[in-house]
């Protein structure tokens, strides 16, 4: 099964880390970036980079910021092949931001027949 | 109440579905109609040589023709593949299937459905449905939610299962720890709907907990929960007498089943032979003194402590309590009920009553008594209250 790790951070997260620590979280990122379940993956630029896009009744609507306004935000997300929802836990556990004050939501894809 | 062939051959008949399809909800429709089919052919023709590889066989047909008319893919076997297929598995477990042996695999399916990515009311219902064999309606009135409320529950519950990949497993050895705790949390729930009211849910939960511990009988944990529930299903007979809640001091021992004390007592002593024991074992522990002719308040109250360095659950304090109240006295008892946070239970209040009763403070006993009458759900549970206050005003000073 496929499922993506989308990977929830708070603000805070990373400026209270100092060089060497963001270095190391990195590196536990890169880590199941390059693990053999790992499909794809990106990080994404902080929310108030977003741009959100609404068309209503033919009428574009442009807002600078995110869609939703949280606390948490999306920072990145994996794609993972796992076999079960445990396996995709296991890989969840593993990303830094799970233990560090954020959260993995695992969402799985839709399976379509070949 | 559930007949227990059936619970029995219908838990396993679902589990070894879910075991080849990996879908609860094709699994539940396809045993549905083994057993309808049953029903129909065997009382005609008589009973087949091996009636548990017959409802296989039909079941794995039907759930078959479910999903070709759903057009599904099965992942990972072809269709001619699951044909022929026998069993899903052949390890030192699930011995290859003669005529009479077959495989058991509920342990995967109770894992599956105490899964904990699952909410647990969706557990529970899970639980009922898939191994205990309720129908929606009845799982409906365990919770007192609409019949169409519980189908939608548990329609999500199993599409949730499906679709998420929660797995038909046996968790590995670092998390089957925490995921045993789970599926013991969810039987213990069940057992205490049973006992708060629908009785043959208690007998459903033990049943449940024996075919656990037959699978993983290494675990100590599972011989406690067993124990305890049959030190408490042994006293139940004696709890109420004539519509109303007895207390233990004032129940009828003879009402006590003496025999399922002794199977308690020996699941017990199982249980103690691991030295790390589980705030269950404790419990059954307690269970066990209250159930002896005699009363060892000392050893209980230490037994209650022993509980809350596992717990801190204010229940535990009353229960307690209880106890310090005879091995010490009511004022001592009745200080520790002073910061619990279980102002809408009606037992904190009855507890308190009493307390104050025996300490002479007669108006302060009858306004505890009032608002456990109050609070009360059952009339079971308002019986009580209601007939000490009634005594109460009767020796008015």
């Amino acid at each position: 099964m496929k499922y993506a790790l989308l990977i929830y951070d708070t603000p805070d997260a990373w400026s209270d880390r100092d060089d060497a620590e963001a270095a190391e979280v990195m590196s536990r990122y890169a880590a199941v970036g390059s693990d053999p379940m790992t499909v794809g993956g990106e990080q994404l630029e902080l929310p108030h980079t977003a741009t959100t896009v609404r068309i209503k009744d033919g009428a574009e609507l442009i807002t600078d910021g995110p869609f939703v306004e949280s606390k948490e935000y999306l920072g990145g997300f994996y794609l993972i092949a796992a076999p079960d929802l445990d396996a995709a836990m296991a890989v969840a556990r593993r990303l830094p931001a799970a233990s560090e004050g954020g959260a993995i939501e695992i969402r799985p894809l839709v399976e379509r027949a070949p | 109440m559930i007949d227990a062939v059936f619970r029995e051959e219908w838990s396993r008949l679902v589990a070894y579905l879910c075991g080849l399809f990996r879908d609860v909800d094709v699994a539940e429709e396809a045993a549905q109609e083994a057993f309808e089919a049953a029903a129909r052919h065997w009382p005609r023709e008589g009973l087949p040589d091996n009636p548990r590889a017959w409802l296989r066989t039909t079941a794995r047909r039907r759930a078959i023709d479910a999903l070709r008319r759903a057009r599904r893919v099965v992942v990972g076997l072809d269709e001619g593949e699951l044909e022929e297929l026998p069993s899903p598995r052949g390890d030192a477990r699930h011995p290859s299937v003669g005529d009479h042996v077959v495989p058991d695999d509920r342990l995967e399916l109770i894992f599956a459905c105490c899964h904990p990515a699952l909410a647990r009311d969706a557990q529970v219902a899970l639980v009922l449905r898939s191994l205990i064999g309720l129908s929606t309606a009845e799982i409906a009135r365990t919770f007192l939610v609409s019949e169409e409320t519980m189908k939608r529950r548990l329609t999500r519950a199993k599409a949730k299962v499906r679709r998420a990949g929660i797995p038909f497993h046996v968790p590995s050895a670092e998390d089957v720890g925490d995921r045993l705790e789970t599926v013991l949390t969810v039987v213990y729930l069940i057992f205490n709907a049973g006992y708060g009211g629908r009785e043959d849910l208690a007998d459903q939960a033990i049943w449940l907990s024996r075919v656990l511990s037959a699978l993983l009988p290494e675990a100590a944990t599972i011989h406690g929960l067993l124990a305890l529930m049959l030190f408490h299903q042994a006293r139940r007979d004696a709890r109420s007498a004539g519509g109303r809640f007895v207390p233990l001091p004032e129940q009828d021992r003879a009402l006590w089943n003496r025999e399922m004390i002794r199977e308690a007592q020996g699941r017990l002593d199982l249980a103690l032979r691991d030295a790390n024991r589980s705030a269950y074992v404790i419990q059954a522990q307690i269970a066990a003194e209250y159930c002896k002719d005699r009363f060892d308040w000392q050893r209980i109250v230490a037994l209650y402590t022993e509980l809350q360095r596992l717990t801190t659950s204010d229940i535990v304090t009353l229960n307690k309590a209880v106890a310090v109240s005879e091995a010490e006295s009511p004022e001592t008892a009745l200080r520790m009920l002073e910061d619990l946070e279980l102002d809408e239970y009606p037992y904190l209040h009855s507890t308190r009553a009493e307390l104050l009763q025996r300490m002479g403070r007669l108006a302060d006993a009858r306004a505890e008594f009032a608002r456990a009458r109050e609070l009360a759900v059952t009339d079971l549970d308002r019986a009580f209250p209601a007939e000490r206050l009634a005594h109460l005003s009767d020796h008015e000073p």
